[in-house]
């Protein structure tokens, strides 16, 4: 009997230390880093046609926030990834966005996704992950 | 061209140049399609969706047509919808059901039974999409049915009624094998008879009636939607039946400006006639 108790206990103490095993499943779905950073990239193109949020980005450092975004898909996709940029609602601080500029940058993000062939239901994990993020983004 | 067509071109230019303007800041497919009753919805149920897309700030207005082919009748809906904000909406739908082989066959007055149903709804809370809770909308209908002889004679008790409706709309993502599934329900207080084109309240019954209705909707991708829809009828008339309805259906939205409704509708028993099933199309432009 003690010597099942120590065995559990060191069982424990071993399941403990151990981190759980992180699920990437959809940071190789979306084509690991470099398929993010094409899916990235084509949002910024699409943003860069699309009338309605281009005025958004006028003063930003494009180079930087496609960085920032692929770390942050990275990471929210289970990747191994740090995320190393400001918090969401830092980042938009005082641009006042709309929910229609956020619906806009979602269909940009889509329609990007399409044109990498990512399969709708991958789509939907991502978008699943980042919808969220949409309170501390808008109205801000 | 005459004083009046000229007249009517010009209002009609005059309100459809605002509208052209309407943003469209929504999502693709969450205006839903126009229902039976001229809101936003599937095909015979609401959704607590607002039609069209507008977000805050923006206007949108909805226009639609709807033929639903029976074995011994016909349904033609018209109609049209405004709406702001994602918050408020405004509808209006003219509806004529054909009943032409039950005239031959019963002698009847009349071949047709028509109805207009004016309608508002308002979004209480939610978002269909974002947030912790689900888009919660209530509705208020007037419906008057125009031809009250026939409804009359098989014991209606009026040809006017306010009806209500209180209904709850959310998407789930990736809840069917990775594809986002949109769940609707909700309850109406009515006592339309056929949902009104045989009048409201009945010798049988003459009080309003809590009734469920509800769809489920699978989406393959933003603009094709496969899903079912299921809507409880009272039963305030003795010389007929009354069915409850459901339908199976696929919802393509290729743009922001145009979607088709295809289904197969049970309609069950209407007016004595039994196993009225059958195909059900609806259009609709969005401004």
């Amino acid at each position: 009997m003690k010597r099942l108790s120590i065995c559990l206990t060191l069982a424990l103490l071993v399941g403990c230390a151990q981190q759980p095993a992180k699920d990437d499943s959809l940071y190789q779905d979306l084509g690991q880093r470099a398929g993010i950073q094409r899916i990235v990239e084509g949002m910024l193109l699409n943003i860069a046609k699309d009338e309605r949020i281009v005025e958004r980005f006028r003063k930003v450092n494009i180079v930087r926030l496609r960085d920032k975004l692929v770390e942050q898909f990275c990471v929210e996709a289970g990747g191994p990834c740090r995320y190393t940029g400001d918090s969401m609602a830092e980042s938009h601080k005082g641009q006042n966005l709309t929910p229609s500029d956020f619906n806009a940058l979602v269909e940009d993000l889509i329609d990007a996704m399409d044109a990498e062939k990512i399969p709708v239901p991958v789509q939907n994990r991502l978008i699943a992950r980042l919808a969220p993020m949409r309170g501390e983004v808008i109205g801000k | 061209m005459s004083y009046r067509t000229s007249l009517l071109l010009g209002c009609a230019l005059a309100t459809a140049a605002p509208l052209a303007l309407a943003d469209n800041g929504r999502l693709i497919a969450t205006g839903g399609a126009s229902n039976i009753e001229g809101n936003a919805g599937g095909g015979i149920t609401p959704w607590a969706v607002i039609t069209g897309y507008s977000e805050q700030g923006e206007w949108g207005a909805t226009a639609f047509a709807t033929h639903i082919n029976l074995p011994d009748y016909n349904l033609d809906v018209a109609g049209m919808a405004v709406a702001y904000g994602n918050r408020v909406e405004l509808s209006y739908a003219h509806q004529r059901f054909d009943i032409s082989s039950l005239q031959h066959k019963l002698s009847l007055p009349d071949d047709n039974l028509s109805q207009d149903v004016f309608g508002v709804k308002v979004r209480l809370f939610g978002d269909v999409i974002y947030g912790d809770l689900p888009q919660v909308s209530l509705g208020i209908e007037y419906k008057h049915q125009n031809d009250f002889l026939i409804p009359s004679l098989v014991g209606a008790q009026r040809d006017a009624d306010v009806e209500g409706y209180l209904t709850a709309s959310r998407l789930f993502m990736g809840a069917a094998f990775g594809y986002n599934v949109l769940v609707n329900g909700g309850v109406r207080y009515s006592r339309a008879n056929e949902t009104g084109l045989l009048g409201f309240g009945g010798d049988r019954r003459d009080t309003r009636s809590l009734l469920k209705e509800g769809s489920v909707a699978v989406l393959f991708n933003p603009r094709w939607a496969l899903g079912v829809e299921y809507r409880e009828k009272p039963d305030n008339l003795s010389f007929a039946g009354e069915s409850d309805w459901a339908d199976v259906f696929v919802g393509y939205f290729p743009n922001k400006h145009l979607s088709f409704v295809l289904a197969y509708a049970r309609l069950g028993e209407i007016a004595t006639l039994d196993n009225q099933n059958g195909t059900y199309l609806s259009v609709q432009g969005n401004f």
